[in-house]
């Protein structure tokens, strides 16, 4: 089998927006789940609402599109009801972080044995380009027409925090870190997340400078900081420029978890 | 002054004309357009209001609450499944006696995952407590939202309202719509005069327990001023028509029924396309006509009887389902008819966004004059078999 076996090939194209980076990630997390060389029919994908949660559209095996924010509550009834199924979850960071913020901690608290694959966008997309909690401090929406003004969550550090057994950030620009990202959350037991930062030219991009999808990819590229330089820069006390993010592994513990097969 | 606007932003300036102190939405599809406007309006100063950006629609109403309670005129706009998720906080809402506005972009309910409209999201709040008016077209909407505060907020009613308009039918859809001043709206609405409000100077709890020995009368006080509200939606309604034209006196409204034979009965854009066909029909000399309901909650049980007294037989055009029953308006039509004789036939159409014709107004017309009704009207033939 190859990543190609994992498409339903007659749902594509995609919904997806040009230049839209969640294709990329697909791609990635389906590269990282042939690797496993798990069966089609032991796997299920959960997602919520939103264009990440559109992917499990796109995937040969069972599925649920819930309702907004609730995918974790969904998937933790698939794993507790079935331990020996491979739950993955797509949400992005309206879904995750704003309306269904509180069953990610308490998915993360319980260490429930999923992976989830966040796609970050900073904005809700499917909607229009409206502010979402990771919609960064000055930035242009639909809802926010002269700059956010709110703090943003730190979707990686939350899941750290809220006690997930495996935490990693990437972009959709770092495709081969990602994936082996995504494989190192499908080995892990426990709850593990990967953020995936993506483009998003029409509801983010376009808005904030950033118009041209490559100008978007080559932000991902050129504002990427690797953790271990970040913490190395902190520890120094050198100044850390304010425009960066961290990507990396964040964590990667083996705290007692729900769910896991025995 | 007379203006070409898409739906959403009519009812979006004219919920700006009707100076709401406080706004918190959360975006969904097809209500995003209002509130995105709204944003706009409170960033540039052109509406002085707080905007609140809040995590989900269960947070927004919550919101609303508190802001209501603080004393300030309050609105928020959802549909669908952020209705669903709203659903406690509606019930609060009506319990707490909190005259909260909040247009409600009709839509159908997951699952599966529609994003097109029906009712069935505003009817299925329909035992809150909420008064629910239902609009035809863009100028009615932009109306009713003036109304709505002027009687939600009046102190012998302190009840919250939803003014609901079909998603994208008419959201989405650029009508000639005739807009307000503001010192028009002023005249029409007098400022936010809250009954009683959180003032830690005389402190006064909202929403606290009841006993058995109470909670039935809270929800008798309830019930009861749905029941002035008739009378107010009315008087409201007519002083709208004398101040700007538009009549809106009569809570249900007839359409070529005085010497109709069949009438149909509906709510919200489907009563424009179905006195087009009721047009046609005429000119063939079938008489049919319509009864138009445009409050739904508190209901209008003796108007209907009134309006539909000399019909022989009634068709209720129901855009949703009480799943395991019958249209939920068809079901209070048949008991605001009951021992007339009068024949009340029951179809569930348009959900989830099916398109209804003329010639299927004519198709529902002539199975009502066969005496055969209560049913699903439009479904693919695959199913049927």
């Amino acid at each position: 089998m190859t990543f190609r076996d994992w498409y339903r090939v007659d749902r594509l194209p995609t919904i997806y927006c040009a230049g839209c980076g969640n294709g990329t990630v697909i791609n990635c997390a389906l590269h990282a789940v042939d690797a496993m060389a798990w069966k089609q029919e032991e796997t299920v994908f959960v997602s919520g609402i939103g264009c990440s949660s559109r992917a499990p559209g796109y995937i040969a095996t069972d599925s649920l599109h819930t309702t907004h924010g609730r995918a974790l509550a969904f998937a933790t009834g698939v794993k507790l009801a079935r331990p020996d199924l491979h739950v993955v979850i797509f949400t992005g960071d309206g879904d995750l972080a704003a309306i269904g913020g509180n069953h990610f901690i308490h998915a993360c608290r319980r260490n429930v044995d999923m992976t989830v694959i966040c796609m970050n966008n900073w904005i809700y997309g499917m909607t229009g380009g409206q502010g979402s909690p990771t919609t960064p401090v000055g930035a242009l929406s639909t809802t926010t027409p002269y700059g956010s003004a709110e703090g943003v969550f730190d979707i990686s550090e939350l899941a750290v925090a809220a006690g997930a057994n495996h935490v990693a950030r990437w972009t959709s620009y770092h495709v081969k870190e990602l994936t082996r990202a995504i494989q190192t959350g499908l080995e892990t037991p426990g709850f593990s997340l990967i953020e995936a930062l993506v483009q998003c030219p029409t509801g983010y991009g376009r808005r904030n400078r950033l118009r041209e999808v490559s100008d978007m990819i080559e932000f991902l590229k050129t504002h990427a900081m690797l953790l271990s330089r970040y913490r190395k820069m902190v520890a120094e006390g050198k100044p850390v420029p304010a425009d960066i993010f961290t990507v990396g592994e964040f964590v990667r513990r083996n705290r007692p978890a729900m769910g896991v097969p025995p | 002054m007379m203006q070409f606007m898409e739906g959403s932003l009519a009812v979006a300036d004219a919920v700006r004309l009707c100076r709401p102190q406080v706004i918190s939405a959360y975006p969904i599809t097809p209500q995003t357009h209002i509130v995105e406007a709204l944003a706009d309006m409170v960033a540039n100063c052109t509406l002085d209001a707080e905007y609140i950006t809040v995590e989900s629609e269960f947070s927004a109403l919550s919101a609303c609450i508190g802001a209501s309670a603080a004393g300030s005129r309050v609105y928020s706009a959802t549909t669908s499944q952020g209705l669903a998720l709203m659903f406690e906080v509606c019930f609060n809402v009506a319990g707490m006696r909190l005259p909260i506005v909040m247009t409600i972009v009709n839509r159908a309910l997951s699952a599966p995952l529609s994003i097109w409209n029906d009712q069935q999201d505003s009817i299925s709040l329909r035992d809150s407590g909420w008064m629910q008016l239902y609009a035809e077209d863009n100028q009615e909407a932009t109306d009713l939202h003036y109304l709505a505060y002027r009687v939600a907020e009046d102190h012998e009613i302190l009840l919250p309202a939803m003014v609901c308009f079909d998603g994208f039918i008419l959201s989405h859809t650029y009508e000639p719509v005739e807009t307000l001043s503001q010192d028009q709206v002023d005249a029409y609405l007098p400022a936010f005069r809250p009954y009683q409000r959180l003032d830690a100077a005389d402190p006064i709890s909202f929403g606290m327990f009841a006993s058995p020995d109470y909670y039935m009368e809270f929800r008798y006080e309830i019930d009861r001023a749905l029941e002035r509200a008739k009378e107010r939606i009315a008087r409201a309604g007519k002083e709208f028509g004398k101040q700007f034209g538009r009549d809106y006196s009569a809570l249900v409204e007839g359409y070529q029924l005085e010497d109709a034979e069949t009438a149909f009965v509906a709510m919200g854009s489907l009563c424009g396309t179905v006195k087009d066909a009721i047009d046609e029909m005429r000119a063939q000399g079938k008489k049919v006509g319509l009864l138009k309901i445009r409050c739904y909650r508190p209901f209008p049980g003796p108007d209907i009887a009134k309006a539909l007294a000399g019909v022989k037989r009634v068709a209720v055009l129901d855009k949703n389902i009480s799943l395991g029953s019958k249209g939920a308006v068809g079901l209070e039509v048949k008991d605001a008819l009951y021992g007339s004789g009068i024949a009340v036939y029951d179809y569930i159409v348009g959900l989830g966004g099916r398109d209804l014709k003329k010639s299927d107004i004519a198709a529902i017309a002539a199975l009502a004059e066969k005496g055969q009704g209560d049913q699903f009207y439009g479904l693919r033939q695959e199913v049927l078999r």
